[in-house]
C-alpha cells in the first residue's frame, strides 16, 4: 500500500473532513485560484520536481542524516531514539524544504515581489535565503516580541537581503506576523506572492506545505527501512502549525503499526493564554475559523482568539494545520504537550549527552521521546524529527537559566 | 420584502442613491452604539453596517483594527450587540446588517445567531471572511429565516464568481472598490465602477461600493454608477478623535451629513 492510497487527500477546496478549506476576503480568492491552478501544474510537471529534488540535494544538503542517537537512548533506559537531523540543512531548519518548492512557483507564477510571515525566525531566513539566490524582492512580518527573542535571526534576514516589518499589533508574535501578511498580500494581489511558512492558511497551503516538508518522512522512512529493514515504532515532532510533523508523519500514514505523537507547546501552565495546545480541550481549544482555514482554534467563549504562550516563538500559535485536526479527530495521530520547563531541560539534555543543540520547538519533541521511550522495550525504536537547530535561541535560554548557569 | 430591499426599492422609486454607514459595536462603548445609530438614521442612513470586533481582522485597515480593539476591551460580544439592536429597533425602521468575520458567528451558533437576529430586529448578515463556496449551511439557515445575506465582490473577482454571488446573495451585492484592506484613501479606485458594471451584467440586485470612500466627493462619484456607497473608516476615525467629546453622537451626525452630496 502507498502512503497516497492510504491518507486522506483533501476534497478538491482543501477540505479534511469538515477542517480545511478557505475562508478569506473575496479579493484573495482569484490569487488563491491562480496559486492552486499553478500549484497543481507543478506538482505534475517532471522538470519542477526535478529542479526542486535538485536544489533539495545540491543547494540545501539533502538527505539529512538519520542519527542514532546512543547516548540519549542509554539515558531514556528503554527504546532506541533516531534523530532526522533537519536542523543539518542549509539555513537551520526543515523550513528551507517548502521556501525553495515555494519559491520555484512564484517564478514560474512570474511574480517579482516576495513575502513572508515569521515566528521563530527560521521561516523568515529560509525565505530571505531563497530570494536571496532567485534575486527577488522580500519582506518579512514578524511580531515585535519575537523580534526581541529572535534577534539572531532579524539580523540573518537582513543579511540576506530582506525587509523585516516589526508588527506591533495583538500579541505581537507570529499569529500577528500572518494578519499584517494577510493584509499585505490583499493590497499588492498583483505582483506579490505570499510564501506562508507553515501547514496553515486558506487551501492550497497546507496540501502545498505538507507535500514539500513530506520529503522528511519519505527520507526517514527509507532510511529507517534501509538501515534496520523494518519501519520504527513511533515517530515524535513538535507541532506549532504543524509542517515539521506533517512532513515527517505523511509517508507513514499507511503504515498502521507505527505511532505518530505531535507534541504541542505545554508552555508554562493549563490555563487559556498559558500555553499553546490546540488540543487541549479544557485549555479553550475547539473548532473554529482563523486566517483562512477552518482547525481547532485557541479562543474565548465569544470566539476572540486567545493569546498564547511559548518559551519557543515558532510554537507559540493559537490554531493547528487543518490535515492535523483531521489525523486527530480520526485517531491516527496522538497529540501530547510538553511543557517550557520540560523543552528547556531537553534542550539541555541533548546538548550535553549528543553535541546537538536543538532549536526549542525541536526541544519539545526530544522532551516527550525521552519519556516515551521510557514506557518502550529496548528493540523498539523511535523517530525524533529534529526539526532545527538551537542557535537562535541560545540567549533566551541563557535569558531563563541566569547567567550563572552558563 | 426585507427592509433592505425595501429601503432600496424606496431609493430607486424616488431615484435618489444611498449612503451606508459602518461603525464598529461597542466603540466606545454599547450606549453611545445606541446614540450612533439612531443619530445616523436622523442623518441620511438608508442602511447601517454595524461591525461586530474580533481579535483578528485581517481584512481591516488600522482605524477599525483600532475600534475593534476598544470595543473587545469592554468584552463585546454578539449577545450584547444584539440587545442594542433590540433597543434602538423600537425606534427606528432603518434596515441594520450585522459585519462581521465568521468564527463569532460561528461560535455563538449559526442557527441561534439567526433566531436572535430576526428576534432583534436585525436584516442581514455579511461575513467577510465567508465566501460563497463555505456558506453553503449558512446561507441556508439565514434564508431561512429570512435574513438577507449580503456578499463582498472585488475587482479581482472573476465572472464565474459573480455568477455564483449573484446567485446567493440576498438584499445588495457589496462591491470592494480595489484590492486591500479598509482605510480612508485620497483617490478612489477606478476599477469600482468597472466592477459595478460587471455585477449589473448577472445581478438585479442594487450595487453598494465601499473601501476608501471618505469624502462628499467620493461620494458623489460612486453615486453617478452605483446604488449606494458605504463609509466606514472615515465615520470610525471620527468616532476616535472625538472619542472623549460630550457630543461625539451629535458630532458624527454632523459628519455623517456632511458626507452626502448636495449637503
Amino acid at each position: 500500500m502507498t502512503d497516497r492510497q492510504a491518507a486522506v487527500e483533501p476534497d478538491e477546496r482543501g477540505h479534511w473532513g469538515p477542517y480545511g478549506g478557505r475562508f478569506v476576503p473575496e479579493t484573495l480568492m482569484a490569487p488563491l485560484e491562480e496559486l492552486n491552478a499553478a500549484y497543481e501544474a507543478a506538482r505534475a510537471d517532471k522538470d519542477f520536481q526535478t529542479e526542486f529534488a535538485s536544489l533539495l540535494r545540491d543547494y540545501s544538503g539533502r538527505p539529512t542524516p538519520l542519527f542514532y542517537a546512543a547516548r540519549l537512548t542509554e539515558l531514556a533506559c528503554g527504546a532506541r531514539i533516531f534523530l532526522k537531523r533537519e536542523d543539518l540543512s542549509h539555513t537551520g531548519s526543515h523550513k528551507i524544504n517548502n521556501a525553495l518548492g515555494q519559491v520555484l512557483l512564484a517564478r514560474r507564477m512570474g511574480k517579482s515581489r516576495i513575502i513572508a510571515e515569521t515566528g521563530a525566525g527560521q521561516h523568515g531566513v529560509a525565505t530571505a535565503t531563497v530570494c536571496a539566490l532567485f534575486g527577488l524582492r522580500c519582506v518579512v512580518y514578524m511580531g515585535t516580541e519575537d523580534v526581541r527573542r529572535q534577534r539572531l535571526n532579524v539580523f540573518r534576514m537582513r543579511l540576506l537581503g530582506a525587509e523585516v516589518r516589526e508588527v506591533d499589533g495583538g500579541s505581537r508574535t507570529l499569529k500577528d506576523a500572518i494578519n499584517e501578511a494577510l493584509r499585505d498580500w490583499v493590497t499588492n494581489v498583483a505582483d506579490t506572492y505570499y510564501l506562508l511558512g507553515s501547514a496553515l492558511g486558506p487551501h492550497p497551503y497546507p496540501l502545498m506545505v505538507r507535500d514539500f516538508q513530506s520529503i522528511i518522512g519519505r527520507e526517514a522512512r527509507s532510511q529507517f527501512l534501509e538501515r534496520e529493514g523494518q519501519l520504527p515504532d513511533a515517530l515524535v515532532a513538535c507541532v506549532g502549525g504543524g509542517s515539521n510533523s506533517i512532513g515527517l508523519f505523511y509517508p507513514f500514514l499507511g503504515d498502521a503499526n507505527v505511532r505518530m505523537i505531535g507534541v504541542e507547546a505545554g508552555g508554562s501552565g493549563a490555563g487559556l493564554g498559558e500555553h499553546a495546545a490546540r488540543f487541549n480541550q479544557s485549555g479553550g481549544g475547539r473548532p473554529g475559523v482563523l486566517q483562512g482555514t477552518l482547525s481547532y482554534v485557541l479562543q474565548d467563549e465569544r470566539g476572540q482568539i486567545a493569546p498564547t504562550h511559548s518559551i519557543s516563538a515558532g510554537l507559540d500559535y493559537p490554531s493547528i494545520g487543518p490535515e492535523h485536526a483531521y489525523l486527530h479527530d480520526s485517531g491516527r495521530v496522538e497529540y501530547v504537550s510538553a511543557s517550557d520547563d520540560e523543552a528547556l531541560q531537553a534542550f539541555q539534555t541533548l546538548s550535553q549527552h549528543e553535541g546537538i543543540i536543538p532549536a526549542l520547538e525541536s526541544a519539545h519533541a526530544v522532551a516527550h521521546a525521552l519519556l516515551l521511550a521510557r514506557e518502550m522495550k529496548p528493540e523498539q525504536a523511535i523517530i525524533v524529527n529534529l526539526s532545527g537547530r538551537g542557535d537562535k535561541d541560545v540567549h533566551t535560554v541563557a535569558e531563563q537559566l541566569g547567567g550563572e548557569s552558563l | 420584502m426585507s427592509r433592505i430591499g425595501e429601503a432600496f426599492t424606496r431609493l430607486k422609486q424616488e431615484g435618489r442613491r444611498g449612503f451606508i454607514p459602518f461603525i464598529t459595536a461597542g466603540d466606545p462603548d454599547l450606549e453611545t452604539t445606541r446614540g450612533f445609530v439612531l443619530e445616523l438614521a436622523r442623518s441620511g442612513a438608508s442602511v447601517l453596517e454595524l461591525g461586530v470586533p474580533f481579535s483578528d481582522p485581517v481584512a481591516d485597515g488600522p482605524v477599525i483594527q483600532r475600534a475593534s480593539e476598544r470595543a473587545l476591551r469592554h468584552g463585546v460580544g454578539i449577545a450584547d450587540i444584539l440587545a442594542v439592536v433590540a433597543e434602538v429597533r423600537r425606534e427606528t425602521d432603518l434596515p441594520i446588517m450585522l459585519f462581521s468575520y465568521f468564527n463569532p458567528l460561528m461560535q455563538f451558533g449559526v442557527e441561534r445567531l439567526a433566531a436572535e437576529a430576526v428576534r432583534a430586529g436585525v436584516d442581514g448578515v455579511l461575513a467577510t471572511d465567508l465566501v460563497p463556496e463555505e456558506s453553503g449551511e449558512f446561507t441556508d439557515v439565514l434564508a431561512a429565516h429570512g435574513l438577507d445575506q449580503i456578499f463582498l465582490v472585488a475587482p479581482t473577482t472573476s465572472d464565474a464568481r459573480l455568477r455564483m454571488v449573484a446567485e446567493r446573495a440576498r438584499g445588495f451585492v457589496y462591491a470592494v472598490s480595489r484590492a486591500g484592506v479598509t482605510g480612508a484613501r485620497a483617490d478612489l479606485s477606478v476599477e469600482a465602477e468597472k466592477l459595478v458594471e460587471r455585477v449589473r451584467r448577472v445581478s438585479e440586485l442594487p450595487v453598494a461600493v465601499g473601501f476608501g470612500i471618505s469624502s462628499q466627493a467620493h461620494m458623489a462619484d460612486v453615486w453617478r454608477y452605483a446604488d449606494a456607497a458605504v463609509v466606514g473608516s472615515a465615520l470610525v476615525a471620527e468616532i476616535e478623535k472625538h472619542a472623549d467629546a460630550p457630543d461625539l453622537v451629535s458630532r458624527v451626525g454632523t459628519f455623517a451629513r456632511s458626507l452626502l452630496p448636495g449637503a
